[in-house]
């Protein structure tokens, strides 16, 4: 299949290129950007005047709840979900049932998105045997059964003796650890510590709950020089720390999620459970702290934290209910409004969703040489769109940007040249 | 804070009665005064008013309660409303029924009003959220968040004691932290213009940044008593031991327990609260808890008549066509 995309403002952050031209697709792979190939014959036309053609966003962080809670959602609605939000590769954290602990669980989750065919779906093993804390998983066999990379899967391991034979054992077989800084005592509660937690009486986590955290396992890493990359941060102090461990030059990456971007601990005010997050929403000081690490780097990746919940998951008082937001579905959007409000520009966006978050995996994608996968997203930036039940493709409807107006609309997903969105069927 | 917007129709009068914050000063003083006006019934010999006849009150209670339950109870039947009351022990959540299906099943009994006490901050906002638009839903005590009626009935007997408001020094003493009694009455008294609401707890104690709510922060229970006109004592739970707030109890009575010397270092004409249960000899010395300057039995008393001036003013609220004012 030759593709041809035509017109568009052809962004590739990995070699920053920012141009108005052509790019073609064949058998799989970029084969032209600009020039077409010799004996290129486009069978597809796809019109991207007005439109951003980049590489497939990479996600480091969305459940598919598949295996054990499809009651949530499935491999397939969700990596559906991605493709028509320009998603070409999800990273599935170890926090599955059964967790992605032993190869035969790498296996399904790659055989069903497979057959699915919308998205890449890629694998986080897990650091300790069911995520327990206590003793090693089998990373060694977990990397030879394709997962790229080992982490926490959102439960820290309080033990520290743990945690540090588990990142040199990770180390060991050049493992890049993913954690989620949250120390296990002080993170209890489910909001953050702050007036809006002490106005409303529910129990509180400290920033100190990630900062400690972070501090411990900064330490840790200088000892060790192992890869860690910290994921979902959420306060101001914690990008100062890993700002500081990165100017020192230690190999530490981190993320943020959209989300606390955009909300603040006040969108919890008549108890929104859709806002009960974890790590949870902080102060605008926080929030803008965040935003400036996104623009400058420190946090190298910006992604959805997809957590698809049941309504049921949802519907309770607020320190009953499930926390995570559905995320997919608003991602690029929401990154586009940043760059509208000037946080940072739109080439710079688009290497966070993008080469930011594959250089964070090691993995040679999210960027449009000639040659590689023809992962891709084309997309209107100025499309407006109403987040509601039915523009959500994701099972999970708990998203918090329900009723928000925004701008920004994928009108192609590529996946390895394929037509992944709009679906051929 | 959206919560008062669920518990006001479009003119602003009470449809539920969630939390104090966001009422108006005209909210409270037409509770208290309406309470006023109800407080003679038990003197009656006849102790009933028509006002709820034909109404069926049901008692939704998922954390258990003696005092707040029976209040309730007779301030329902005192208005000649049919009062039904559950309590719901956590295990029925553990048989799988949700908080919603249980509440469908009530609700399709055909009851008028949810008295709802529940362990979780925002239990009672959830429930007023999903009930039917017909039902009154009052707060009897969501988690640390709020327990308004506690708060009206607080400032109903000290309006009998000490009707001025803006000359008035208020303590609250103990357990801040976990105290939704504590928080509403903190709203309580700013919305009345009190002229000074102090805390008074160890750090472990009092939740963060409390200074915003609008009270003073005292450490030392002598500076803090320094002239007020009214001490609230906060009932401390033996479990605080446990999770390293306090060390032991002994310390806690000995630093921050009320005494009769530490009482003198208030005002002469001082009122002592309590909402009760008291630990004696924990948070209050038995003979304050008993002696001239406690009021701790009268808040049980007056808070039969607050209950029943929410519930005929919510429930009055809602059998009125909307648009229609007072």
């Amino acid at each position: 299949m030759h593709i041809l995309i035509q017109g568009g403002r052809v962004i590739d952050p990995a070699h920053q290129f920012d141009a108005i031209t052509d790019l073609f697709v064949a058998v799989g792979r970029i084969a032209g950007l600009g020039h077409p190939p010799a004996g290129f014959k486009a069978e597809q036309v796809i019109d991207a005047r007005d439109c951003i053609v980049c590489p497939g966003l990479i996600d480091l962080c969305a459940r598919l709840r598949e295996p054990g809670q499809e009651h949530k959602a499935t491999i397939a609605s969700e990596t559906r979900a991605a493709a028509a939000a320009g998603i070409t590769t999800l990273v599935c954290p170890p926090d599955t049932d059964p967790v992605i602990d032993e190869p035969a669980v790498v296996e399904l989750i790659r055989r069903r998105a497979k057959s699915a065919g919308h998205a890449w779906v890629l694998t986080l093993g897990a650091l300790t045997h069911r995520l327990r804390g206590e003793r090693l998983a089998e990373m060694a066999a977990l990397k030879d059964a394709g997962c790229i990379g080992v982490g926490d899967g959102g439960r820290p391991i309080a033990n520290t003796l743990v945690l540090r034979r588990a990142l040199e054992y990770a180390a060991t077989f050049n493992l890049t650890v993913f954690l989620t800084p949250l120390d296990s005592w002080l993170g209890h509660g489910v909001a953050h510590e702050g007036p809006v937690a002490t106005r409303m009486g529910l129990p509180g986590i400290p920033v100190a709950a990630e900062t400690g955290a972070i501090a411990r396992d900064l330490e840790l890493v200088r000892d060790l020089g192992v890869r860690v990359h910290f994921g979902r941060l959420s306060s101001a102090r914690s990008v100062e720390l890993v700002a500081r461990a990165q100017a020192e030059g230690l190999p530490v990456t981190a993320d943020v999620a959209i989300h606390h971007l955009h909300l603040t601990e006040t969108d919890l005010a008549g108890f929104d459970s859709r806002c009960h997050l974890r790590p949870p929403l902080r102060g605008s000081r926080d929030r803008d702290a965040l935003r400036a690490g996104l623009a400058s780097g420190v946090l190298g990746a910006l992604c959805s934290d997809h957590q698809p919940h049941e309504p049921d998951a949802k519907q309770a008082p607020f320190g009953d209910t499930e926390p995570g937001i559905s995320g997919l579905d608003t991602l690029l959007a929401l990154g586009l409004r940043l760059a509208r409000e000037g946080v940072l520009s739109l080439p710079t966006l688009i290497e966070r969703l993008t080469w930011g978050p594959a250089r964070i995996l090691g993995l040679d994608r999210g960027h449009l040489a000639v040659g590689a996968s023809a992962d891709i997203c084309v997309f209107d930036p100025e499309a407006d769109w109403l987040v509601n039940a039915a523009t959500l493709r994701s099972r999970g409807q708990n998203n918090p940007f329900i009723g928000w107006e925004l701008q920004g609309r994928v009108t192609h997903t590529l996946l390895e040249g394929r037509m992944a969105h709009p679906s051929e069927a | 804070m959206s919560a008062s917007h669920i518990q006001l129709d479009r003119q602003g009068r009470l449809l539920h009665f969630l939390t104090i914050e966001g009422l108006t000063r005209r909210h409270l003083t037409d509770i208290l005064d309406t309470a006023e006006s109800l407080h003679g019934v038990a003197e009656r010999r006849v102790k009933k008013l028509p006002t709820l006849h034909g109404k069926t009150v049901v008692n939704l209670f998922f954390e258990a309660s003696t005092r707040t339950r029976t209040t309730f109870e007779l301030a329902a039947k005192r208005l000649s409303a049919d009062v039904l009351t559950l309590n719901i022990a956590t295990s029925s959540a553990v048989k799988g029924e949700t908080l919603l299906d249980t509440l469908r099943n009530i609700e399709a009994m055909q009851c008028d009003m949810f008295v709802v006490r529940h362990e979780q901050s925002g239990a009672a906002e959830f429930i007023a959220r999903h009930v039917k638009p017909h039902i009154a839903v009052l707060n009897a005590g969501d988690g640390r968040h709020a327990h308004p009626t506690q708060a009206m009935l607080d400032v109903f007997t000290i309006r009998r004691h000490k009707p001025d408001f803006p000359s008035l020094q208020v303590a609250i003493v103990g357990d801040i932290l976990h105290s939704r009694v504590a928080r509403s009455l903190i709203h309580a008294l700013n919305i009345l213009g009190a002229a000074e609401i102090r805390v008074i707890a160890p750090r472990t104690l009092l939740p963060a940044q409390v200074e915003t709510l609008g009270v003073r922060v005292f450490h030392d229970m002598q500076q803090g008593l320094r002239n007020v006109d009214v001490v609230v004592m906060l009932r401390l739970q033996r479990e605080r031991m446990e999770g390293a707030l306090l060390p032991t109890e002994q310390e806690f009575f000995q630093r921050y327990g009320l005494t009769e010397e530490r009482l003198a270092l208030a005002k002469p004409d001082v009122i002592v609260m309590h909402p009760g249960p008291i630990n004696r000899g924990v948070e209050i010395d038995s003979r304050v808890a008993d002696g001239p300057h406690s009021v701790i039995l009268e808040q049980v008393t007056n808070g039969i008549a607050v209950r029943m001036a929410i519930m005929s003013i919510t429930l009055g609220n809602h059998a009125r066509p909307a648009g229609e004012n007072l």
